[in-house]
């Protein structure tokens, strides 16, 4: 039997982060952007069916960006955590940040244990409030750390670059058009400054929206809805046009 | 309790296991001891007493579906609350109305909310009309132990069909068997008289609004004759608890809408106590 090579706890978990952080870079960006009525979920996804983001409760949302099934599978069991507190207790002990250490301690758990393979994912855990003060949006890495954001968040390949232009012209109170438009700018851009087109049947939308009178806030922006939302952020931001007036009533999905 | 939801570590393997989209059977793997289905009851001399709900009236129309409930629990010959809520939204497109024991009876549909919305989200689509019907099914038949000691639990479904475009109404029996009720149905101790009554007054071609006043006559009629039935409360401004449900959805009469329909029918009720006559052939 051959010696095994000596290989330092450092370099180990580097080369982890690093296998980790190569598979979540494979994936496409999403940014997760708080708005006056709420936060929204923006992301670049051809497929219909496999979503990015999703409802886990009544005011919490999931976006994940890396490989599909094992955020899926994080997803499924961040839906059994919430329902199963939820039932033993209350809905409203159900809550974003027991959620993310949930989430924390499972990524951390795997990342570090030598039998496991990392997972390649980076997680957004969002819940919204009342009022924007009370808005909550945690970023969770593929290694099990955790971050507060605040204002707007984006994870994936090329999160870093997407995240500074948000940083510098995300304001607060931002109308959802506003909002969703800044978001689609800060996706369209490549890693080498240059610009692309999305057409909105490749962007998946969601929001997390307050204003709802139902008791689960989420809800997906689709089909017209949204054509209509990105026309308006477009009129809106056209300098000989007076500003539009996009608070017309929202169908409901 | 292995996995316990109180503790913030890392998510249990269960959790992270491929398996079922139902809420139900992962309570029945990870905590079987939640499930009201399992409880092991001290054997006991007689019927146990608890409150008791009593009628829920439902009734289709062109359009939609109408379920309602009245308001009283009754333990014994006592009546032990005077404002109950018996009908609830199970979902978006449905609505559940429970006779029986109360405390199951808000328990199962706790579980069986929780069962639709936890197959949406895992899903990302809603069960079929008739999905949710026989999911109820399988949540009575599990309470059928408890029945069998007086703790029966008896609902009414009704829902907007989102593929067939219509309302459909469901009835149980305490042994979960399920059956499609065509135009109006009535459950509890009151329903006889609310059938009766509806029976009469029933057409096909009823609009959202002669629906939702045939629901609040049938509950009128089951209080009449049903001492375990409460009829509308004007002293204290308690009135059934109403809900239609159509293509737009769920929806839950306001205070002030639930209390003119039944004012307008106490009103007549004044000079016809027996209530509106059906022609004679």
């Amino acid at each position: 039997m051959s010696t095994p090579f000596y290989v330092s706890p450092q370099q180990a978990m580097a080369d982890r982060a690093e296998y980790a952080r190569k598979g979540i870079a494979r994936g496409r960006s999403l940014v997760v952007m708080q708005y006056a009525d709420g936060i929204v979920f923006v992301g670049e996804n051809p497929s219909r069916a496999l979503h990015k983001f999703s409802e886990i409760y009544d005011r919490i949302g999931f976006a994940a960006a890396g490989k599909y099934n094992e955020y899926e599978n994080l997803r499924i069991g961040g839906v059994r955590y919430a329902d199963l507190r939820g039932y033993t207790y209350d809905r409203d002990d159900v809550t974003a940040r027991g959620l993310a250490n949930v989430y924390a301690q499972t990524l951390g758990t795997i990342f570090s244990s030598a039998g496991e393979k990392p997972y390649e994912v980076e997680l957004v855990v969002a819940e919204v409030g009342t009022s924007p003060e009370g808005d909550q949006i945690y970023r969770l890495p593929h290694d099990g750390s955790i971050v507060d954001e605040h204002g707007s968040v984006a994870v994936g390949g090329n999160a870093e670059q997407i995240s500074s232009f948000l940083d510098q012209r995300h304001r607060d109170g931002m109308s959802l058009a506003e909002a969703l438009k800044l978001a689609v700018q800060a996706l369209s851009r490549d890693t080498n400054g240059g610009e692309r087109e999305i057409p909105a049947e490749r962007l998946e939308v969601a929001v997390l929206d307050r204003t709802r009178p139902q008791q689960r806030k989420f809800k997906r922006i689709v089909g017209r809805q949204l054509s209509r939302l990105l026309g308006a952020a477009d009129a809106a931001s056209a300098p000989t046009e007076a500003p539009s007036d996009e608070e017309t009533p929202e169908e409901e999905a | 309790m292995e996995a316990n939801p109180r503790s913030t570590g890392r998510l249990p393997a269960a959790f992270l296991t491929p398996g079922s989209s139902s809420f139900m059977d992962f309570l029945g793997e990870h905590s079987p001891e939640l499930l009201p289905g399992k409880r092991v009851l001290p054997p006991v001399q007689g019927v146990i007493e608890a409150p008791h709900g009593t009628t829920i009236v439902a009734a289709s129309f062109p359009g939609g579906v109408v379920l309602a409930g009245d308001r009283r629990a009754t333990m014994g010959n006592m009546i032990a609350q005077r404002d109950i809520e018996k009908v609830f939204p199970a979902d978006e497109y449905s609505a559940v109305g429970i006779a029986g024991t109360a405390g199951l009876a808000v328990e199962m549909v706790k579980l069986f909310q929780l069962e639709l919305e936890h197959f949406e989200k895992v899903e990302g689509a809603q069960l079929s009309l008739e999905g949710k019907a026989n999911r109820l099914s399988t949540m009575i038949r599990s309470n059928l132990g408890m029945a069998m000691q007086g703790l029966a639990v008896v609902p009414l479904f009704a829902g907007w069909d989102v593929d067939r475009e219509k309302g459909r109404i469901f009835s149980y029996d305490v042994t979960g068997g399920r059956s499609e009720e065509h135009g109006y149905a009535a459950t509890g101790s009151g329903s006889i008289f609310a059938r009766g009554s509806m029976k009469k007054l029933y057409r096909e071609d009823l609009t959202e609004e002669q629906a939702l006043t045939l629901v609040i006559q049938a509950l009128y009629d089951a209080a009449d004759e049903d001492s375990a039935t409460g009829g509308p409360d004007v002293g204290r401004r308690i009135y059934p608890i109403v809900t239609v449900i159509t293509d737009e959805g769920f929806r839950k009469l306001t205070e002030a809408e639930a209390s003119e329909i039944a004012h307008a029918v106490l009103e007549r009720r004044r000079e016809q106590p027996d209530g509106p006559r059906a022609s004679l052939l």
